[in-house]
């Protein structure tokens, strides 16, 4: 019974997000639809409980619960905390939006929650089991927010490319981890780690099924070749539901990924390496010239997206402390930098318009100056350009890949990365150089303009002063896979 | 006091950085007259904090002063260490100066955006201040890549008619480069476990690794110079960008370039240098005669004096790769000279513009007659571009073409035709511009320059005239540092094996 307390407590950010979702559906029943701002309320206290109860765990160790299921580190912590974060500003992005396209519901919003649970139950967990079921509480909430406006032909067809794919590749992620389950007799992901040491690396079983949890884990990212969701779902979406599959889940699929290949399959590292290499090189080639063709610009922040999991696969492909750190630091730079880029589209779309094309950015910075210099500096920071945090993000993962030996993939990056220069200074372009198309002015309610701003001047502040963010970044790595 | 002596490279960066913070908060095309008094008083203490390092440099010292150290990024062992030796002092109060000038002269031209485009040129002032005297290799990639973000929008935003053109090549080949540049940084680190410019310096490099470093660094900065054959963004930026974006870039983002290669590439690998050197003089030359040459046949001005600049910077990086300090020496005060004398060059074509809006050569004629003491002064400096005894730009080209006698007879040969092929298309541009009957009714209504523009053109023609008859301000700056720079030079970075100077292999 003293056990069962220990546990309850290890899972209590958890058990909170749990009971709010469920308590913020029921409550939804009752209420008028002039009172649903209390739903929202609810849902932004959630975020802020879940956070305080999380930090008030932190330990600095690593300490697990239910039998070693599920695990509460400070790598856990980190990343929950993030995650609460970007949650918490996507919905303060959102709310306008959703209110304008009749979309303002109960569900909605528990829905976001209970996918919010997933990515939690993902980050802790230490058996395959765990992170199984918390990928597909995720996939399923989300499967069902891109349909979520339901007269929208293109995001039911874009839910239904999902939803197929994403079934594919969590067939597949579990029919990797049953490989590893068959050959090692373990799905904990510590007691697989010594199994595979004892029976060492060159059993073709267990290639097999990291081929299959790789292949599985690069769909979540949106990886190439496993890529072709992306675009169609970040464009068939409503543009709020592709803020939130673009930004927190990739912390998660990062969790993930730490705990199945960083800790899990980490004996098998050498093969695993090869493979997210060439993921890596691909995803950064065909993201970026494929971004240039581009007239949309949810689709080509898309392309975007699959470029910079390129750029992240080069911090994990390291296979060292130093690698992990840096890819951690590149997916909290990358979730800043997303959540500020489709902030963007949503702060210029209204009632009846999306925002979405290129064209739509035209003249911006005669619309609103502030704004312009807001998007400025989020595509400049995409570009990695210095000041801003981009530069380092990429920095890190490069001297990363380059201490692992991996010279001329970092040379063939860098070089992609003019490529990828080149779109993002188009939108620069479209904003400052040409006249504007639409003299409409801008209305957003003022929390949505306040955090806009700060999102985007921290992906300046930080750049100019990263350290505290590398630090967290660097210690909560050592202090969880030593 | 205190805290002003001990950080005023800090403060020469973050003033006029500060200043374009404020003035773009404050200004605004309603009150384009407050926006632009705050520009100017910006600009000039900006100019003015940076005077204590000429008067407090001491010239015997050949290595870094004013230095200025603080930890920053320590997961990656990074400072924010700053200093400056005679090579930067001269270029930062050269930065300073002529962000002065460009607020000045944009003070009735620019009327779109004007708050953002004083700001755009006092933030880049800073951020080059910030190139000529990081001492960290970080540090000092952010300052060069930061400044890449105003240029990119002055061209775009008050650039000609083919500016996005123009201004996403400046941007992406000069990205090309420097990024190639952080390859080597990265290489660097992982050798030293630090960025920081002294252990660099000291680290030794096999030769291999020295010529890969090399051909990095060198596609950063030969982009920036520009040297031929990646010299193609230059005449396209040059065209479209308006008058101050064509005198920062032609006055200090080239410097940029030269600078780069004493402070980085060539102590970093100076065996490798040594073995470029051959190279790098052939194309030095190149630039020096092929592209005056070109200069020769252009149409519109400037892109002629774009080009001449291409020219001018041969000289340069020909006194760079001869290993003398006198055309070190040379070559740095080449350099300051080339940035009054461009500057002066686009000012005066910007003075023509915005009367003409027009910048064909085809299209004026007779100039001399409606405008006389506007046309005294673009004739003067056109005597100094094409390198007269007397004026800035001679001293130079002399020291470099004496240097060049000594290291080898054909190559001061060839550098020396500039001074024919130099007078040939300015003089021949100034004759066509400004001589003869009055070419069209344009030319006729012409007015001469106002109050603002002859302030500028004269102090540019002071400075030209001055430093031409007594250029010793400047050569003093050098001699220590030019010396110390040679006796690192000197000696091989390559481990073990043999302690063959440098200079044999």
């Amino acid at each position: 019974m003293e056990n069962f307390q220990y546990d309850i407590l290890n899972v209590l950010p958890e058990l909170t997000v749990l009971c709010m979702a469920m308590f913020i559906l029921l409550v939804d029943l009752f209420i008028k639809p002039q009172n649903r701002f209390v739903i929202y309320g609810l849902a932004q206290f959630t975020l802020f409980a879940a956070a305080v109860f999380t930090f008030q765990t932190n330990t600095l160790g690593v300490s697990y619960a239910f039998s070693g299921m599920f695990v509460d580190d400070s790598l856990g912590d980190v990343l929950k905390l993030m995650t609460y974060l970007g949650s918490s500003i996507m919905l303060v992005y959102t709310r306008q939006y959703q209110k304008q396209r009749n979309m303002f519901r109960g569900e909605y919003y528990a829905m976001v929650l209970f996918s919010m649970l997933g990515m939690m139950i993902m980050i802790s967990g230490q058996n395959m089991l765990t992170i199984y079921m918390g990928l597909e509480l995720l996939s399923l909430c989300l499967y069902s927010l891109v349909a979520f406006d339901r007269d929208n032909p293109r995001a039911s067809e874009a839910a239904m490319k999902y939803f197929v794919l994403g079934a594919l590749a969590s067939g597949m992620l579990l029919y990797g981890m049953s490989m590893i389950y068959g050959m090692t007799g373990s799905l904990n992901i510590s007691e697989i780690a010594v199994e595979i040491s004892n029976i060492g690396q060159h059993n073709p079983v267990l290639i097999m099924g990291l081929v299959f949890v790789v292949a599985g884990l690069a769909f979540k990212f949106g990886a190439v070749p496993f890529q072709m969701w992306v675009p169609d779902v970040y464009q068939g979406a409503p543009t709020s539901i592709t803020l939130l599959i673009g930004s927190v889940p990739k912390f998660a699929a990062f969790a993930i990924t730490i705990r199945l290949l960083a800790q899990g399959l980490y004996p098998l590292a050498a093969d695993w390496q090869d493979m997210l290499l060439i993921m890596a090189l691909l995803s950064i080639i065909i993201g970026n010239l494929s971004a240039i063709a581009q007239t949309n610009l949810k689709r080509m922040l898309a392309y975007s997206t699959i470029s910079h999991i390129g750029f992240l696969l080069f911090g994990l492909m390291s296979a060292n402390l130093n690698g992990f750190a840096s890819s951690l630091f590149y997916i909290s730079a990358y979730v800043l930098m997303t959540l500020a880029g489709f902030g963007m589209i949503l702060l210029l779309s209204r009632k009846g318009f999306e925002a979405d094309k290129l064209d739509d950015l035209k003249g911006l910075n005669q619309r609103s100056p502030w704004a312009a210099f807001m998007m400025l500096i989020t595509m400049f920071s995409m570009a990695g350009i210095p000041p801003t945090i981009g530069f380092y993000a990429k920095f890190t993962v490069l001297q990363a890949a380059w201490q692992a030996g991996f010279t001329w993939a970092v040379v063939l990056a860098v070089l992609m990365a003019v490529v990828g220069a080149f779109y993002y200074l188009r939108i620069v372009k479209l904003m400052y150089f040409d006249a504007p198309t639409d003299l409409s002015p801008i209305h957003a309610p003022i929390d949505m303009q306040f955090v806009l701003s700060m999102n985007a001047l921290a992906l300046l502040l930080i750049g100019l002063l990263p350290q505290v963010l590398m630090n967290l970044c660097g210690l909560s790595i050592v202090t969880s896979l030593q | 006091m205190n805290l002003f002596n001990q950080h005023i490279l800090s403060f020469a960066i973050w003033l006029p950085i500060l200043a374009g913070v404020i003035v773009l908060l404050l200004g605004s095309d309603q009150n384009a007259n407050r926006t632009r008094w705050v520009a100017l008083v910006g600009a000039v203490i900006s100019f003015l904090v940076t005077i204590p390092l000429y008067t407090g440099f001491q010239l015997q010292i050949g290595t870094f002063q004013f230095e200025e150290s603080a930890s920053w990024i320590p997961a990656f062992n990074i400072y924010y260490h700053l200093g400056a030796d005679g090579f930067s002092v001269p270029l930062i109060l050269l930065t300073s100066f002529t962000t002065v000038l460009v607020v000045i002269a944009a003070w009735e031209v620019i009327t779109k955006s004007i708050a953002q485009y004083m700001a755009a040129f006092l933030i880049m002032s800073g951020l080059m201040i910030g190139v000529f005297s990081a001492l960290d290799a970080i540090l000092y990639y952010v300052f060069w890549e930061a400044m890449l973000i105003p240029m990119f929008l002055v061209i775009g935003i008050w650039g000609g008619p083919n500016r996005v053109y123009a201004t996403i090549k400046f941007f992406l080949y000069t990205l090309l480069g420097s990024l190639l540049m952080l390859v080597a940084f990265i290489y660097l680190y992982h050798q030293t476990g630090s960025f920081a410019l002294t252990d660099y310096y000291a680290l030794p490099i096999s030769m291999s690794a020295q010529i890969w470093i090399f051909i990095a660094f060198f596609m950063a900065f030969a982009v920036k110079i520009p040297m031929w054959p990646v010299h193609t963004w230059l005449p396209d930026a040059h065209v479209e960008a308006p008058t101050g974006g064509s005198v920062v870039l032609a006055a200090i983002a080239l410097k940029l370039g030269g600078y780069s290669f004493l402070r980085f590439a060539m102590p970093i690998a100076p065996d490798a240098a040594h073995y470029f050197a051959n190279t790098m003089i052939t194309l030095s030359l190149i630039a020096i005669v092929y592209i005056a040459l070109v200069a020769l046949v252009q149409k519109d001005m400037k892109k002629l004096i774009a080009y001449s600049s291409i020219s001018h910077m041969g000289f340069v990086t020909l006194g760079f790769f001869m290993f003398s300090q006198l055309g070190l020496e040379g070559a740095v005060v080449q350099m300051i000279s080339h940035g009054f004398i461009s500057s002066a060059m686009f000012l005066c074509v910007g003075v023509l513009y915005d009367r003409m809006h027009s910048r064909q050569i085809a299209d004026y004629g007779g100039v001399v007659n409606t405008m006389p003491i506007f046309a005294a002064f673009a004739v003067l400096f056109a005597m100094a571009n094409s390198g007269l005894p007397g004026t800035s730009g001679f001293v130079g080209e002399f020291m470099v073409i004496l240097a060049a006698v000594k290291f080898n007879f054909w190559v001061a040969f060839l550098a020396a035709t500039t001074l024919i092929f130099g007078a040939a298309y300015t003089l021949w541009m100034t004759k066509r511009v400004f001589y003869g009957a009055i070419a069209n009714t344009h030319v006729a209504e012409l007015t001469d320059i106002n109050a603002r523009e002859f302030i500028i053109l004269a102090t540019l023609a002071l400075l030209v005239i001055g430093f031409g008859v007594y250029p010793e301000p400047i050569t003093a700056l050098l001699q220590a540092t030019s010396a110390e720079f040679l006796t690192h030079m000197q000696t091989t970075k390559i481990p073990i094996i043999s302690s063959v100077p440098a200079a044999s292999i």
